[in-house]
């Protein structure tokens, strides 16, 4: 049993994989998850996956790149090397704009495109869904619903016979 | 946007938004399998290829051994001298910069305005935006005159316990310059991991399915990992759109804080950044002709994305075309005498071609693109976006050059030519910009496939479906998306 990763049912449109997520959800499953070629709209609310961490992490990240800009302008200007210039306050704010500006899209913009692949688990060597039948499509035109072994729904044959019945083109079990 | 007449509709009831921008019987194996295959099969890269890859590569040479020179002699083999201090290295750069600006506006403000055309092109136009990037930032490097010195222009503790001047645009333009290259990196590889993923499932050698299998960095289509892609996609997006607007206002900024007369006008940033994205456009459509061409590629860069790229074209050429009528009209009613005199010498003084040039390189021939059968005409979109890139380049010889060899006084007066080592070298920064971007169509798709699939699904899902599939209540687009 331990040896299952779980039970990928095989469909060939969107709709198709949409409708079986939304019928394992309602059917009680919980480790659900859809692989598709392309990004399946609605699927994300049907899995219920939503992560709000990513847009917190982007903007949190920003106002800390916003302050270490304006900080290090001010603090290298005023305090640790006042200098005049052409008789210019030292604390010229308006000309620190610009710099603190491009350092808050520098850091949220890393933040958000590192922290897309550190919450995804990426990158990552390999994974049990890879030893699926005919996965390498996964990338071009099918899709394919996965219920994982470790959902506390599952069995063997029930979850196998459900799968078949949402109209998949092919249930495979899958090892780890 | 309304001018389909000469595009043939698809087939099936297809929502407008969608309409025409995929051409031909597409089925998601098919969209993947054309695309791909650019990558895998070698044999799809026949003598057009090899003819550009020669070019650029014999002019990237020419960029080695403008470089060596420089590095011998420094920057004293270029015409710059007292006044004109600021040649052709500083034009060359405003002018790659301005180019990249279009493949960031495709990428990014066009994807937060839903718009679905951009998908065909926006992977080429992002990979021009890197490659002018790095083109234009040879050039502040080297003007340095101590390239291996430039490292000084960021603030790092040193034993002088001194800091860059927080105040000067230059100093903007290094962190402008530097966060617009890495961002534009990381927006165009983040969109490259799911097509790479598809590469390695569809490489049948070893060596490249393994290449591409790290590249992906482990890819598999999960919907969690869409949900959090998509997310960060359209945050990327959102910072980009004020990062280009802010880029080019920066680099304004290094001509219109400066007192020098014809530079200090408050006009420059939204002018400056209007004339990138003309540029830019002009770019897009230089490397799109020839490339849906020799690619077979007119199924996905149909006649409608040529169009609408040569309207935003002619939209911010027009915009350009009213800073120049502005820039005019203030400077002969501003009652200051230089001001006057800078325009008189501007359009009627030594560099009075130059101007007139520009204004029918900038102004007048693009105003062909008014005509419904120019825009749907390739030889015509080609020529005209050359004469729009040359005119381009004018506007910034103009602005940099005759600017500063009219001081405010007569005693320093003088003139500027260029030498040989200045035409080498902007020679050799666009052999570097047409090899690394040959390099880059056979080694990465050009065209973004798993979007191309996306948009398979808006458009014929429902007709190449099998017909039980197709039911009424399928609730694919229920909930409203952000992205597209």
């Amino acid at each position: 049993m331990s040896r299952i990763y779980g039970l990928v049912a095989e469909f060939d449109t969107a709709e198709a994989l949409l409708r079986g997520a939304e019928a394992a959800r309602e059917a009680g499953y919980r480790r659900v998850e859809a692989y598709s070629p392309f990004p399946v709209h609605g699927m994300a609310e049907v899995l219920e996956h939503d992560d709000p961490r990513l847009p917190w992490a982007v903007f949190i990240m920003g106002v800390i790149g916003c302050a270490t800009g304006f900080g290090l302008e001010s603090w290298t200007a005023v305090i640790n090397y006042p200098f005049n210039i052409g008789g210019k306050p030292t604390f010229s704010w308006p000309n620190f704009i610009p710099v603190a500006y491009e350092l808050t899209i520098l850091f949220s913009a890393f933040t958000a495109g590192l922290s897309m692949l550190v919450l995804n688990g990426l990158p990552r060597y390999h994974h049990s869904i890879f030893n699926t039948p005919r996965f390498e499509r996964a990338s071009s035109d099918l899709f394919f619903l996965c219920i994982e072994a470790r959902d506390a729904k599952y069995d063997p044959e029930e979850t196998a016979h459900f799968l078949e019945n949402l109209g998949a083109q092919l249930v495979s079990e899958v090892e780890k | 946007m309304d001018n389909t007449r000469h595009i043939s509709s698809s087939n099936g009831p297809v929502d407008p938004a969608v309409a025409g921008l995929m051409e031909g019987e597409q089925t998601f194996e098919t969209v993947s399998e054309r695309l791909a295959s650019i990558v895998l099969r070698q044999d799809k890269h026949k003598l057009p290829w090899w003819i550009m890859l020669g070019i650029g590569f014999v002019m990237y040479n020419l960029l080695g051994i403008a470089l060596t020179k420089l590095l011998l002699y420094g920057v004293g083999i270029w015409g710059i001298d007292e006044p004109v201090g600021w040649g052709w290295a500083i034009i060359n750069f405003v002018w790659w910069i301005g180019i990249g600006h279009a493949g960031t506006l495709i990428s990014a403000f066009l994807l937060l305005m839903r718009q679905n055309w951009r998908n065909s092109i926006n992977r080429f136009a992002e990979a021009m935006t890197i490659f002018a990037v790095l083109c234009a930032g040879i050039y502040p490097v080297f003007h340095t005159g101590r390239p291996w010195c430039a490292y000084w222009l960021f603030p790092y503790p040193n034993i002088l316990g001194m800091w860059p001047g927080w105040r000067s645009p230059l100093l903007w333009d290094v962190f402008a310059v530097s966060t617009y290259a890495s961002v534009s990196i990381l927006f165009w590889l983040i969109g490259l991991i799911p097509d790479f993923a598809t590469l390695r499932d569809r490489a049948e050698n070893v060596v490249v399915k393994k290449t591409y299998g790290v590249l992906s960095l482990g890819w598999r289509g999960a919907a969690e990992h869409w949900q959090r892609y998509e997310t960060a996609s359209l945050i990327l997006a959102g910072i980009s759109t004020p990062l280009v607007l802010s880029v080019h206002s920066i680099i304004s900024f290094d001509f219109s804080i400066g007192i020098v007369p014809g530079w200090h006008t408050a006009i420059s940033p939204p002018y400056f950044v209007a004339g990138a994205l003309y540029a830019g456009f002009a770019m897009v459509i230089i490397l799109a002709v020839p490339l849906r061409k020799w690619y077979h590629l007119e199924d996905y860069i149909t006649p409608k994305h040529m169009d609408w790229c040569a309207k935003l074209m002619l939209t911010s050429g027009l915009v350009v075309l009213y800073g120049y009528m502005s820039e005019c009209f203030f400077s002969y009613l501003s009652g200051n005498h230089i001001e006057i005199r800078m325009m008189e010498l501007r359009q009627f003084g030594p560099y009075g071609a130059a101007y007139w040039f520009l204004i029918l390189c900038n102004g007048v021939i693009p105003q062909l693109l008014w005509i419904p059968k120019v825009r749907f005409h390739n030889g015509w979109l080609f020529f005209i976006s050359v004469v729009v890139s040359i005119g381009m380049w004018l506007e910034r010889y103009v602005i940099v050059v005759v600017s500063l060899t009219r001081d405010f006084l007569p005693s320093s007066w003088g003139y500027f030519a260029p030498t040989i080592w200045d035409i080498l070298m902007y020679a050799g920064t666009i052999g570097q910009f047409i090899f690394l971007f040959f390099m880059f169509v056979r080694v990465m798709p050009m065209i973004n496939i798993f979007e191309m699939r996306e948009l398979v699904h808006k458009t014929h899902g429902h007709v190449h479906s099998s017909a039980e599939e197709h039911s009424a209540a399928t609730p694919v687009s229920l909930p409203a998306q952000p992205a597209e």
